[in-house]
């Protein structure tokens, strides 16, 4: 999935997390995060980012992610969302791929 | 046993806060809403939070039901889609006026099945039915697919559709709901009442479901988690009541035994209708966990 434009999708409510993703030229995904539980968990919500955007097969990315205790499933739903506005594609999802590696 | 539907909680399928939460008020249903609860701007998230939420977390026995955009948007196929794979129990179609729209959801989920190689049929169907159109149509609708496991009623528009608003007695309701429950119970699926908006009105929110309840619903959608316990205590058979129906039964099981065509109790005579609506009472007294299953056999 090629990025074409900057993107938000999540809020700033709790149980929530924002996501921003906007394409970079270098090939590798950034990741910057704030959350208030970053001492705990911040590893695990980078990987949950990082593993949605590569299974959707995003490869220049710079995501900044404000967290507000959001589950695993919200997370990547946030970053699934975000990445499909940033593409540009409407409608279009592609269903196969994304409940393969979401199983 | 027949599955209880005596609640089914709206909750806005962009919140996740609430879609995380859901199940711990006690609903009998949870119904996460694609609908007129969400922002134009923001039905792909939530459809994503929806799909993620139902294919990760565990609801328990709870019954998930997802409101789904119509077709005639851009975005009711995608719902589909997205709730189909990810395993809900119940899509509820919105606005439903003729039998027509059911089967078009219908062929879009079983496409979906297919695809993904799930049984054809095992994801259900309620319709709601918003409109006079609707409501005249509602036998038509409740038969128009093998999924449906009920039809609800949508007051709002419809009112507002009858030139008229909603009143405290709910007299301006009474042709619909009637109808409906009618519908419902020649088909042989639930009936499902609409939502009580003032939800500070717990006197008015009581009448109301005292009402429903009377005229034969199954239950009630609810859209704050403190109308719960009260549909589940007005629908929960009184002690009283039970142990009037243990009587009919076991009335019925001695003439039965005897070989008695006609049944009496205290000198007087029990017809069959009586017999069904007592073991009725029994069964929901059972599913309220106010009564243990087969009490009625022990001496």
């Amino acid at each position: 999935m090629k990025l074409i434009k900057r993107a938000v999708a999540g809020t700033l409510e709790s149980s929530d997390i924002q996501v921003i993703i906007e394409p970079r030229e270098e090939a590798c995904i950034e990741i910057e995060l704030k959350s208030s539980v970053e001492k705990q968990f911040g590893r695990q919500i980078r990987r949950v980012i990082r593993e949605t955007l590569e299974a959707l097969g995003v490869e220049n990315a710079r995501v900044i992610a404000t967290d507000r205790g959001a589950l695993d499933c919200t997370i990547r739903a946030r970053v699934l969302c975000a990445a499909y506005r940033a593409s540009g594609i409407k409608g279009k999802y592609d269903w196969e791929v994304i409940d393969k590696w979401n199983a | 046993m027949e599955r209880l539907r005596r609640t089914m909680m709206f909750v806005p399928g962009s919140n996740p806060g609430m879609v995380k939460d859901a199940y711990i008020y006690g609903s009998d249903s949870i119904m996460f809403d694609l609908e007129d609860a969400v922002a134009l701007t923001e039905k792909d998230s939530a459809r994503f939070l929806v799909y993620n939420a139902i294919k990760t977390l565990d609801y328990g026995d709870k019954e998930i039901v997802v409101r789904i955009n119509g077709l005639d948007t851009p975005y009711g196929r995608d719902d589909i889609e997205a709730v189909v794979r990810a395993g809900v129990d119940v899509i509820r179609l919105p606005k439903t006026e003729a039998r027509e729209d059911v089967i078009a959801v219908d062929e879009v989920i079983e496409e979906v099945e297919r695809k993904i190689g799930r049984e054809i049929g095992s994801t259900k169907m309620m319709a709601a039915i918003e409109s006079p159109l609707g409501v005249l149509n509602a036998y038509s609708i409740a038969t128009a697919s093998k999924r449906l496991i009920g039809i609800a009623l949508g007051a709002e528009d419809y009112v507002t559709n009858m030139k008229t608003k909603r009143y405290p007695d709910g007299l301006e309701l009474l042709g619909a709901r009637s109808q409906i429950v009618m519908a419902a119970r020649a088909a042989g699926i639930y009936a499902i009442d609409t939502v009580y908006t003032d939800v500070d009105n717990e006197e008015g929110f009581r009448k109301e479901v005292e009402l429903i309840k009377q005229l034969g619903f199954d239950g009630k959608s609810v859209i704050n988690p403190r109308q719960i316990p009260l549909v589940h205590e007005i629908y929960t058979p009184t002690q009283d009541e039970i142990q009037k129906a243990i009587k009919v039964v076991r009335a019925a099981r001695e003439a039965e035994e005897k070989g008695l065509g006609v049944i009496s109790l205290n000198g007087k005579m029990i017809d069959k209708p009586i017999v069904e609506r007592a073991e009725r009472i029994l069964q929901l007294a059972v599913a309220s966990g106010v009564y243990k299953e087969g009490m009625e056999n022990e001496k």
